[in-house]
């Protein structure tokens, strides 16, 4: 009776699924000869492996049902693998020693179009944990922080063009600008939350690349700003090959740099803060925490690293124009920090690294890769909500010995 | 006894409702304060209004912290109030429910620390001897409240007693001279309720914090209180020692209504 019922749920499935792809699986409109094909061999196939993966879909639910049953009987603590790693040196020093042998002879062992996606996908960590910040521990949902990003590549851009600042002085005036701009952003959405808070920020992330594709005086309009320097070594001018290799290791020194910084302001007294804010923000006023100060802190800290990255990626395409700062990359920052798992870094970093190399390692699927994109979305919301990596709190141990990120001191 | 805190003419206004009309009250040191009233009295609200939740419409809230100025408190934002040294909890449990029992307890510290966005990224000495120094506070109340079994539980895995006595505990993190509870016997059985009866006495005798509190359990109130203030419609109608309380008939009539006889 029960595998009958099962049987009946798995074939509605797939006919509804059947239904729903009809009109991109099976109709194709050929303009070369006019005419339309109908690919009912395609409707065959959706139906079939629908009708076979509602079976595996059905036990993952199942699955997970029990898994919380047990940890809500037992109470039993579940130790993720990560955190397996994290606590044995014996495991966690030579998975250290790998990954940086790895990132070190990565531009030697393959050719610079992959050291370019690596370059990219590394940027989008650093931006990931910045927006970490701003949405996974202090709650605020930020859609426009790609406005940041704008605003630290057209600050290099324009300040080369107009004074020829070089990249290095660029870069922390580029995180500046981004941090000035956060706190502009923060003021008028103080008192805002959640679902309005998401919209006067997609808003303004909107405005400000209006205005730069519009004000043609100052930002030259839609065709952009061109022939933006690469950066050079004190002085050494690297080739086109040079150029992109030296931007490979900058970046892995960025996102290391980024990691500590963000790790040790999590674990600080204003990281508490904006943990405190993101779970209740009136209790957390009633526990005497500035909301002011804490929300702008969130705002500017996290806008510092997008502005750090334009300026690394105007740097390293030489080229920007306002087409480059769509509600898109927005989106993928923070389905980045959303997959990864809000607050936890290491999770920022599997997010990124997942969102921005499979799409490219993928290309020969890429008529399907927004499919893909968002039934993978949707898979995670339902099986994993908390994210690849979920945030863990710290424990603290009594008498002296105190666990920091992970790591005791005596 | 000297005053710790008063409060003179009470007025909010919510549009055309007037949620506190002319309201006197005032908080002695090392006093228990209970206030009660029928729903709706607007108890809560006068909670809101002197923790700086809600801009009073009128008159003077005045805190007397020890050892310092007095202060008006009127308009004064939250977090300055609870700086000043008076915290509360909450009618309906506000933990922050995602974080540790003992972080919880940190949060309510953050405004004895003083270490900023450079002290976290540098981590001088100074943040981390006063990170220890949290630390080591917060179990400390931990203890003291009773909750030391749990302090690595993320809160809201917490029973229900327990939960009401950590944010208890995290009130008194911020080193009120006025602890302001709200319900605090709220669902708790007679053991519990027996437990916080001699925490909140407890708490009023070891650390000399004054207590005001908003209760409709009368066994609670009874039993704990030195002075008892009766609230309806926004306006106080009675107050005293609890017998005075106990027989005073504009308070019974309050509670239950007209006699017809009389």
């Amino acid at each position: 009776m029960n595998k009958l019922n099962e049987i009946k749920k798995s074939f509605l499935a797939s006919l509804w699924f059947m239904f729903l792809t009809f009109p991109i699986m099976v109709i194709r409109v050929n303009t070369v000869q006019k005419e339309i094909e109908w690919r009912w061999q395609n409707m065959f196939f959706v139906g079939i492996s629908v009708f076979f993966l509602s079976f595996a879909w059905r036990f993952l639910f199942r699955q997970m049902a029990s898994g919380r049953k047990t940890i809500e009987a037992g109470g039993l603590d579940k130790i993720s693998l990560m955190q397996q790693i994290m606590n044995e040196p014996k495991m966690y020093y030579p998975i250290l020693f790998a990954f940086t042998l790895f990132a070190a002879t990565f531009p030697f062992i393959f050719n610079i179009y992959q050291v370019n996606i690596m370059t990219t996908a590394l940027m989008y960590v650093v931006l990931g944990l910045g927006l970490n910040i701003v949405v996974g521990l202090a709650g605020l949902l930020d859609l426009g922080y790609v406005a940041f990003y704008l605003v630290g590549a057209y600050s290099y851009a324009l300040l080369n063009y107009h004074f020829g600042l070089s990249f290095w002085l660029a870069l922390p005036i580029g995180a500046f600008i981004g941090a000035l701009f956060g706190i502009l952003l923060g003021f008028p959405v103080l008192r805002m939350r959640g679902d309005y808070l998401a919209i006067v920020t997609l808003g303004f992330g909107e405005i400000i690349r209006i205005i730069m594709e519009n004000w043609n005086e100052f930002s030259f309009g839609p065709s952009g700003i061109a022939n933006i320097p690469r950066p050079g070594f004190f002085g050494i001018e690297f080739s086109l090959q040079g150029s992109i290799i030296f931007m490979y290791f900058f970046m892995i020194c960025l996102t290391l740099f980024t990691i500590f910084i963000v790790n040790r302001l999590r674990n600080s007294r204003i990281g508490r803060a904006w943990v405190a804010l993101r779970e209740d923000e009136v209790a957390c006023q009633a526990m005497g925490i500035d909301r002011t100060k804490t929300k702008l802190t969130a705002f500017a800290l996290g806008a510092t690293w997008a502005g750090m990255v334009g300026v690394i990626f105007a740097a390293k395409t030489t080229f920007i124009n306002p087409a480059s700062f769509t509600v898109w990359e927005s989106i993928t920052i923070l389905c980045i920090v959303v997959l990864g798992g809000m607050g936890s870094i290491i999770g920022v970093i599997f997010g990124a690294f997942i969102l921005i190399l499979l799409p490219e390692y993928l290309r020969a699927f890429s008529e399907y890769r927004m499919v893909t994109f968002g039934a993978v979305l949707v898979i995670m919301m339902v099986f994993r909500p908390q994210g690849i990596v979920p945030d863990i709190r710290h424990r603290f141990k009594h008498q002296g010995s105190m666990v920091l990120g992970g790591k005791t001191k005596k | 006894m000297k005053t710790i805190l008063k409060v003179k003419n009470l007025i909010m206004n919510f549009g055309g409702l007037r949620a506190l009309d002319h309201l006197d009250i005032q908080v002695r040191e090392e006093e228990i304060v209970a206030l009660i009233g029928p729903n709706g009295a607007g108890k809560t609200t006068f909670f809101n209004c002197i923790t700086g939740i809600f801009p009073p419409t009128g008159g003077e809230i005045i805190l007397f912290p020890p050892k310092k100025k007095s202060k008006r408190a009127n308009r004064l934002k939250p977090n300055k109030i609870t700086e000043i040294g008076l915290a509360r909890t909450f009618q309906n449990i506000r933990l922050f429910q995602n974080m540790t029992v003992l972080e919880n307890v940190m949060i309510g510290r953050h405004c004895r620390m003083s270490s900023g966005i450079v002290g976290a990224i540098f981590r001088g000495k100074a943040t981390v001897k006063e990170e220890e120094q949290v630390v080591e506070d917060s179990f400390k109340i931990l203890k003291k409240i009773g909750l030391s079994e749990y302090v690595n539980e993320i809160a809201m895995n917490l029973p229900y007693g327990a939960q009401r006595r950590l944010e208890i505990a995290r009130a008194m993190a911020t080193e009120p001279f006025l602890l302001l509870l709200d319900e605090p016997a709220a669902g708790m059985n007679i053991q519990e309720t027996k437990d916080l009866n001699e925490l909140i006495l407890r708490i009023r005798d070891e650390e000399k914090i004054s207590i005001l509190l908003i209760e409709h359990d009368m066994r609670v109130v009874m039993s704990l209180s030195d002075h008892i203030v009766v609230m309806d419609y926004g306006k106080k109608i009675a107050e005293g020692t609890t017998e005075e309380i106990k027989n005073n008939p504009v308070v019974i009539k309050a509670y239950l209504g007209e006699d017809i006889d009389a």
